[in-house]
């Protein structure tokens, strides 16, 4: 079944010049191992359509339970010269936890969703 | 040598809740206070207030703050560091040794001044060395904006802030300086770390990049559980309880309020982060993916393990730089319709636009209450809301251009479509663009100074 992410994980993102950096965070250790497989930088760059212009890159951190992604061109040049009303990001988070992905009725099962 | 000290976060940014850093000072027991007062563009602001008067140039904040926390800084044996100092460290400095003189404590401290970091009157010379100052995001060379340029800053490093402090210093005041080595430096100095001690150094930076925006590790725009985190309105700003060996405990005051958990580090963690395993600055680079966390009791967490590597060799240049005009324009409009009123006023507005020839090098609508911070994420937005916020942006070099653009939100109201309000605020303001410019510079360019002076 499609579980959207805002069950699974928390996230803070911020920028540096015009690339947006979002931070998601596994809610439980034992939702991070899916939050690897389905949240790809393929999927994220999917997901922003029409918001990040450039690439998206992932890092993980299995440390944390979390991965960190960096969308880059998202913020209309970023800094003072973005007209955006949210020209830092700060909003991109909660945006990623929009983004709904696909986990067997096994292993929701498993995972007490 | 202390065996423990606790280092306290003051100020997340320049403009951040004035009273926290006199409640880190007397709701507890604290070592440090370390407080960040410079953003990105904040030593363009004060490069002009300096050209106006070269006495100011510096976060005059800081100074009223030492009027009210200096006796007890000194009775409780508390050391203040701060890159308060801006373009004019010494004018900062100065301020604060007249204001200790004020309160009877002339003669009873010392004043660290570090300096070096300014490096606006030597631009010329590095380009006409090869030294091109490339733009770190774009790689565009410098003589792009070379006659726009506002001012030009090489971000210090936890050294000078060390030496100061081991010269008897009770306030060390920088200009740019990173904010983790006002953190790292006052762990330096305690514990004696080596100079190629990498772990060590990676610790002290990565708490030091934890506490850097105060409260957001500590329970402020946390997601997690946001809604039972306790009385904000009564917050605790961080504190780092930093151990000789590199491992330290993140925590707040007893009786304050907000959260200090896993989940809140966490969220500071992973906040404006590139690369995790390559976090640089100037003292060392660390690897984010080495840090380790154990919840600690009530409010405090441990964070240990962290590894760190060699500091590379050159150094990161804030240059900020004129970048033209701006300004932004508001409606908001009513149910019903509210965000088919706000697209159509749009319209219109664009179309006028076009007639008088307006030319902008960008111009961006957003519809706030629809979509404004998901953008197509939001989906279709309902026909019941209840209002939307139609806000228009324009932007480019030329200032008449954006000038009469503000002179076309009003007229809407009268000219456009129905039941539409919200200009009381009057015409918009044209903003003039300072722009950040980041770029690197080899490291034997740039020769920091420490100066002592007595109060």
């Amino acid at each position: 079944m499609r579980v959207q992410l805002i069950r699974l994980g928390h996230a803070r993102s911020g920028d540096k010049g015009d690339t947006a950096n979002v931070g998601l965070i596994a809610l439980r250790d034992e939702f991070y191992p899916f939050l690897l497989r389905e949240v790809s930088a393929a999927r994220v760059k999917e997901h922003f359509k029409g918001i990040c212009k450039g690439e998206v890159e992932r890092f993980e951190l299995p440390n944390l339970g979390a991965l960190n992604f960096l969308l880059h061109e998202s913020l209309g040049g970023g800094g003072t010269l973005s007209l955006m009303t949210d020209a830092q990001g700060k909003t991109f988070s909660t945006a990623l936890l929009r983004m709904e992905i696909e986990i067997s009725d096994d292993e929701v099962k498993a995972l007490n969703l | 040598m202390k065996e423990k000290i606790r280092i306290a976060a003051g100020q997340g940014f320049w403009g951040d809740l004035p009273d926290a850093p006199v409640r880190q000072v007397e709701e507890g027991p604290i070592d440090y206070l370390m407080l960040d007062y410079l953003a990105e563009v904040t030593m363009s602001i004060m490069q002009k207030q300096k050209a106006r008067d070269p006495k100011a140039g510096y976060a005059r904040d800081f100074v009223s703050l030492m009027k009210r926390i200096l006796p007890a800084c000194v009775e409780r044996d508390i050391k203040v560091v701060a890159n308060a100092g801006g373009v004019n460290v010494e004018g900062c400095a100065a301020a604060v040794r007249e204001v200790a003189r004020e309160l009877g404590l002339g003669g009873k401290l010392k004043i660290g001044i570090v300096t070096g970091d300014d490096i606006l009157d030597r631009v010329d010379s590095f380009l006409a060395q090869g030294i091109e100052l490339r733009n770190m995001d774009t790689g565009e060379p410098l003589t792009t904006v070379r006659d726009r340029i506002q001012s030009a800053n090489a971000y210090l490093g936890a050294a000078p802030i060390v030496e100061a402090l081991n010269q008897g210093a009770r306030v060390v005041i920088t200009g740019r300086a990173t904010d983790t080595g006002l953190t790292l430096g006052p762990m330096i100095h305690e514990f004696g770390w080596a100079g190629d001690d990498w772990n060590k150094l990676a610790a002290g930076t990565i708490a030091g990049h934890i506490i850097e925006c105060g409260a957001q590790c500590s329970g402020g725009n946390c997601q997690y559980e946001w809604q039972s985190i306790p009385d904000l309105a009564n917050v605790g700003f961080p504190i780092a309880e930093a151990s000789a060996d590199g491992t330290f405990v993140i925590t707040k005051h007893e009786g304050t309020g907000g959260r200090v958990n896993l989940p809140s580090v966490k969220e500071q963690l992973v906040y404006e982060m590139g690369d995790p395993r390559g976090y640089i600055t100037p003292d060392c680079v660390a690897d984010f993916t080495t840090v380790r966390l154990l919840d600690d009791g009530a409010d405090r967490v441990r964070v240990f393990g962290i590894k760190g590597r060699p500091a590379t060799d050159t150094l990161k240049v804030s240059i900020s730089y004129s970048a033209g005009y701006k300004a932004v324009g508001t409606l908001v409009y009513a149910w019903p319709d509210a965000y088919q009123k706000a697209k159509a006023a749009d319209s219109i507005l664009r179309a006028r636009l076009n007639r008088l020839g307006l030319r902008f090098d960008q111009i961006l609508t957003e519809y706030v209450g629809a979509n404004a911070t998901h953008g197509p994420l939001a989906g279709e937005p309902s026909p019941d809301l209840a209002e939307v916020q139609l806000r228009v942006g324009v932007r480019g070099d030329d200032r008449n251009a954006i000038e009469r653009f503000t002179k076309e939100i009003a007229p809407l109201i009268l000219t456009g479509p129905p039941a539409v309000t919200g200009f009381a605020g009057g015409r918009p303001k044209v903003e003039e663009i300072v722009a950040y410019w980041p770029a690197l510079i080899p490291k034997s360019q740039i020769m920091s100074n420490v100066e002592v002076i007595e109060a």
